[in-house]
């Protein structure tokens, strides 16, 4: 099940404009990826931390989210510190684990943090439509944007089509095995989803058709009060620059920092 | 007293599906303003096919489409068709596509060039009017059959439209619902085709009931709705005069 629980709030960032939002989550982002000092990702992570804030979510759930990620980075971690070359930092048994190989981990994870953080304030803010239409009106191609909308939408609806097949199958005493009658009715039911999602997908076109669709989109979105926007692009705008300064500064005296 | 034209004319209309049997087979029909028609025939005899065709959501084989006085032929031809004219589908989940009630239902207004505002009001009145106060941030999907019938039916009226097709609106609702949808139609300012199985629901709402065999109207037996008084054996017994 799919829902938008970060999407309901009144905040601040709530209000934007969502193509602000947008662009300023893809700068965002893209700076911490490639960012490498330890100084710009504890910046990044303050920024990130502040954005969260911002936005006024329910810590629990923000957390919950993050909590993937380190199920992910469980895995790099217990694999990258004992392949990757130089001084030891730990001996288990016959394994060493480096310090880079450590600090190499540090990084990946502070930044995977980060930026899903970012994502989790800037864009699990707007809902799936209003991202849409934002999308749209910054460029992205009308099929693109169709797409993911109404993949949101009708993800339920082919979920329900296979529990229904999948239902008839069963009270008939299907039982699924390790044989070719199992794969066969399987890919059956494979091929009735898609045949019935394709018929599907010329119905709602018709339905748009005949409600006047032209092949663009609009939102409901409220207009956002102009001094919130200019607000918000210059304190996210100003962190954007505060962490390629940081960059590129802490690179120029290499060997102060991390 | 001169005859006013009509609102919808489908002459010698013949469809089929490519490599299928035909469905239309010389279907000839005409609905004038004022018209509340009810469609009732065999499933695969054609009915939904023909709304399609009406909207021009199908290009009949050969035949002549002639909508408010004008005969459509091009996709830009029926634009204006399907702007004043509303279809409601068989099928809800085909109808509702957007995450919500409210951004559902105020799609076709916008389309239509309104502003957001207006939008929103036109969209409240009409789920007002169907009894859906409250309804505006519910999720499309998560909504019963019987309410995203009644949704359905908002998005095609906050078009504002002069004439609707509905393609078995009653079903999937249940007693209340049904007698809620009767009490809309009879509300209604417009004149519509209404296809259903049902006599009781078509006789109160409509004033002429149409049948189809073999891929045409039939006009010769136009079943003309009335009620009157008799007596049988077992009359208290609920039951159908066919």
């Amino acid at each position: 099940m799919i829902t938008e629980p970060f999407t309901s709030g009144n905040s601040v960032i709530h209000q934007v404009d969502p193509r602000l939002k947008i662009v300023l989550a893809v700068l965002l982002a893209g700076a911490i990826a490639v960012a490498d000092r330890g100084i710009t990702l504890t910046a990044g992570l303050m920024v990130a931390a502040l954005l969260v804030a911002l936005a006024r979510l329910e810590v629990k759930e923000v957390l919950r989210r993050l909590a993937v990620v380190f199920g992910l980075m469980a895995l790099i971690w217990v694999v990258l510190p004992f392949t990757y070359p130089g001084d030891p930092f730990l001996k288990l048994g016959p394994l060493h684990a480096s310090k880079p190989g450590v600090l190499l981990c540090l990084k990946i994870t502070l930044k995977s943090i980060i930026i899903l953080a970012i994502m989790i304030a800037l864009i699990a803010t707007n809902t799936l439509s209003a991202l849409g239409s934002a999308l749209h009106r910054l460029g992205v191609p009308g099929k693109l944007v169709y797409l993911l909308v109404m993949s949101y939408r009708y993800i339920f609806v082919i979920e329900n089509e296979y529990q229904r097949l999948m239902r008839a199958a069963r009270i008939r005493g299907f039982q699924p095995g390790t044989n070719v009658h199992s794969y066969r009715t399987f890919a059956y039911l494979a091929g009735m989803i898609f045949l019935r999602a394709s018929t599907r997908a010329e119905n709602v076109y018709r339905a748009m058709l005949c409600r006047g669709f032209d092949k663009r989109f609009h939102s409901l979105g409220s207009m956002t009060p102009y001094g919130k926007n200019v607000g918000f692009t210059l304190l996210t705008g100003g962190a954007f620059l505060l962490i390629l300064v940081l960059e590129i500064w802490g690179l120029k005296i290499r060997g102060w920092g991390i | 007293m001169t005859q006013e034209p009509s609102i919808i004319s489908l002459e010698e209309i013949y469809f089929n599906y490519p490599g299928g049997r035909s469905i239309l087979n010389g279907l000839d029909l005409e609905i004038f303003s004022g018209d509340r028609v009810g469609l009732v025939a065999p499933n695969g005899s054609g009915k939904t096919t023909l709304f399609n065709i009406i909207m021009g959501l199908l290009k009949p084989s050969s035949g002549r489409v002639t909508v408010f006085g004008k005969e459509r032929r091009t996709e830009h031809d029926f634009k204006e068709v399907r702007r004043r004219i509303g279809l409601l589908f068989q099928e809800s989940d085909d109808q509702l596509f957007s995450p919500t009630v409210l951004e559902d239902v105020a799609f076709g207004p916008l389309n239509l060039g309104k502003s957001r505002e207006e939008a929103v009001a036109v969209s409240k009145k009409t789920l007002a009017f169907l009894g859906l106060d409250g309804f505006e941030h519910r999720i499309t999907h998560k909504l019963s059959g019987g309410e995203k019938r009644l949704v359905s039916l908002a998005t095609v009226l906050a078009m504002e439209p002069e004439v609707l097709l509905l393609d078995e609106p009653g079903n999937a609702l249940d007693s209340a619902m049904k007698s809620k949808l009767i009490e809309a139609l009879n509300g209604l300012p417009v004149s519509y085709i209404l296809i259903s199985h049902e006599f009781d629901f078509l006789s109160e709402t409509t004033g002429k009931i149409l049948s189809m065999e073999k891929g045409k109207v039939l006009f010769e037996d136009e079943v003309y709705v009335h009620t009157h008084r008799h007596s049988h054996k077992v009359g208290r017994q609920p039951h159908k005069h066919v």
